[in-house]
């Protein structure tokens, strides 16, 4: 149920992230999802592409440090408290989030969530336990 | 192996009376032969007669490289021009470049010291030798190959560049020796494993090293990535080139070849001559040249020197590997501080690419220093708070090092310059 995330280091410099964008348009990967961490001079650009291995490959051919890791998808509703009816269910079960980044799918008119906590198969498990509408892998590089 | 045991194993006392003769004769030579010399000497009240004993070199005055300058460019010539067989000059980034003439005699010199100097790497004629150092006015090319000819080992005089190339040829000769600059040596190693030649593919069964300063975890690195021994190489244009010291298997320090070098150490403020195993400036004098001796040069090199016979059976002095020079000591917030020490600690961190620069800038009337670094799949983590410790764990290692906060920058891969030659490790925006 995880589904794959690249994070790229991005160095505080002009044109960085769009160089790295450029290198997925080119091999035709689109992107389902993007955040953006920023620190002082530099920053970690965090992507959810179908294909996420020939993506890592083509980044690091290009001199990109790419790393895989997991995240969670989660649909909610698209109203207010949706996402809070979320979090709840990951606090009454002590699960710490490092970060999460949300986002729209107009198409199905549902709203996603993307979990990172700290215990990722702790997360789930408390996901699952409290009926959380947890997205696949292949329905979320599909969307 | 030894090349020439008797001059490389020769009693204190032997060395030491052959040594003042030779002093006597490049003395009296250069004072007959050279006005710089001649005018130098009489200033100072110094006659060539009152050289008695080695200790009476002391008495001499120094030569700098200003005053090289001054002779530019046949100035310093001991000899009828026509008697000059090859020049060399220094880079000339600093200023008007110095000269160094040589005659037959003196590349025979040559070509004896770094054989001498080959043949401690474990160089025999079997051995071919791939020599990335630069062909030219540089003195590096030119003195590894004289003495890679006199030893009979077959030379590839590939000069620097050509990086691919140089590993296709590593490859395809079947090179037993390299020969590079450590930063040029860590850029080549990357290339070969980019092109797939892994370490144990390639048949090295040394590495020698000149012309930049390195520090003892950079040798380790390199000797990692070679699979083969690192062994140090010294020596400066203005004395005769690579070839004044090199480093025996033991690996503990460069033996100077001071039946043709006579080394001195000398704090470099008050100029008064140190003991043994004291650190200073390495001064030098030429015993043997004979187009253009030279007495007493300032090398601002630092290091510190050590008799006795060595495990290798040697009993020429041996010099530490360079720790500094005068002159690239940066004094940051009053704090001496060296680039080899921001190295050391740099290289202590697992996952630390040694590519590095130094950045000095005086912000608010007070200094600061940046160092970039090179982030690697090690080194990076997709969480935030990871990413800042690395950069702090950095940062206080460098502190631990040099006793200043610095601010660390983590780059991105291959960003920083490579170089072909010396490394541009420090740039100081300083207006001083």
């Amino acid at each position: 149920m995880k589904i794959k995330q690249l994070s790229i280091f991005l160095e505080n410099k002009k044109g960085r992230m769009r160089k790295a964008l450029e290198v997925l348009a080119h091999a035709g990967i689109n992107i389902r999802a993007l955040s953006i961490a920023d620190i002082s001079d530099f920053g970690i650009l965090r992507l959810i592409v179908p294909r996420p291995e020939e993506a890592q490959a083509l980044l690091l051919d290009n001199n990109f440090v790419v790393k895989m890791g997991h995240v969670i998808a989660v649909e909610m509703n698209d109203q207010p408290g949706g996402l809070s009816a979320v979090l709840r269910t990951l606090d009454d079960a002590s699960i710490n989030l490092d970060y999460l980044y949300a986002f729209v799918d107009e198409k199905e008119e549902k709203a996603i969530v993307l979990l990172h906590p700290e215990d990722i198969e702790a997360g789930i498990e408390a996901l699952e336990k409290g009926r959380a509408n947890i997205i696949a892998p292949e329905d979320v590089y599909n969307w | 192996m030894i090349w020439n045991e008797k001059a490389e194993c020769m009693s204190k006392d032997e060395r030491e009376e052959l040594q003042l003769k030779n002093l006597q004769n490049v003395v009296k030579r250069a004072y007959e032969t050279v006005p710089y010399y001649q005018k130098r000497f009489d200033k100072e009240g110094i006659k060539p007669e009152d050289i008695k004993t080695m200790d009476d070199i002391h008495r001499l005055p120094f030569t700098t490289k200003n005053d090289l300058r001054d002779a530019y460019p046949f100035g310093m010539f001991a000899v009828p021009r026509r008697e000059i067989v090859e020049l060399h000059t220094s880079s000339g980034t600093t200023g008007k470049p110095t000269v160094s003439g040589y005659t037959k005699k003196d590349i025979e010199i040559w070509s004896e010291v770094m054989a001498r100097g080959l043949t401690m790497f474990g160089a025999t004629e079997d051995d071919i030798i791939q020599n990335t150092h630069g062909y030219g006015l540089f003195t590096g090319g030119f003195g590894v190959h004289y003495g890679a000819q006199k030893l009979g080992a077959m030379v590839i005089p590939i000069s620097t560049g050509q990086t691919r190339r140089q590993i296709e040829i590593m490859k395809d000769f079947g090179a037993t020796i390299l020969i590079v600059t450590p930063s040029y040596g860590l850029y080549l190693a990357e290339v070969a494993k980019e092109e797939g030649l892994d370490n144990d593919e390639m048949k090295l069964k040394a590495v020698g090293f000149g012309a930049e300063m390195w520090t003892e975890e950079m040798r380790q690195e390199i000797q990692r990535r070679f699979n083969a021994p690192a062994y140090n190489i010294y020596g400066l244009t203005e004395i005769i080139g690579p070839g004044v010291a090199l480093e025996c298997p033991e690996q503990d320090g460069l033996h100077v070849m001071e039946d043709h070098f006579y080394p001195e150490i000398i704090d470099p403020q008050s100029t008064k001559v140190l003991s043994e195993g004291e650190k200073g400036e390495l001064v030098l004098t030429s015993l043997t040249r004979h187009g253009m001796p030279i007495i007493r040069f300032r090398t601002k090199d630092i290091t510190s020197l050590q008799s006795g016979t060595c495990p290798c059976g040697r009993t020429m002095i041996k010099m530490d590997r360079i720790t500094g020079r005068t002159d690239d000591m940066l004094k940051i917030r009053g704090v001496a501080v060296f680039p080899s020490q921001i190295e050391k600690a740099l290289l202590k961190i697992d996952g630390l690419e040694p590519h590095y620069q130094i950045i000095v800038t005086r912000p608010q009337h007070l200094d600061e220093l940046e160092v970039q670094v090179e982030t690697s799949p090690e080194l990076f983590s997709d969480e935030v708070k990871e990413l800042v410790n690395i950069k702090k764990k950095i940062e206080n290692r460098v502190h631990d090092e040099i006793g200043l906060r610095v601010n660390v920058t983590l780059v991105e891969p291959k960003t920083l310059p490579r170089s072909e030659g010396k490394a541009v490790r420090v740039i100081d925006k300083r207006e001083l």
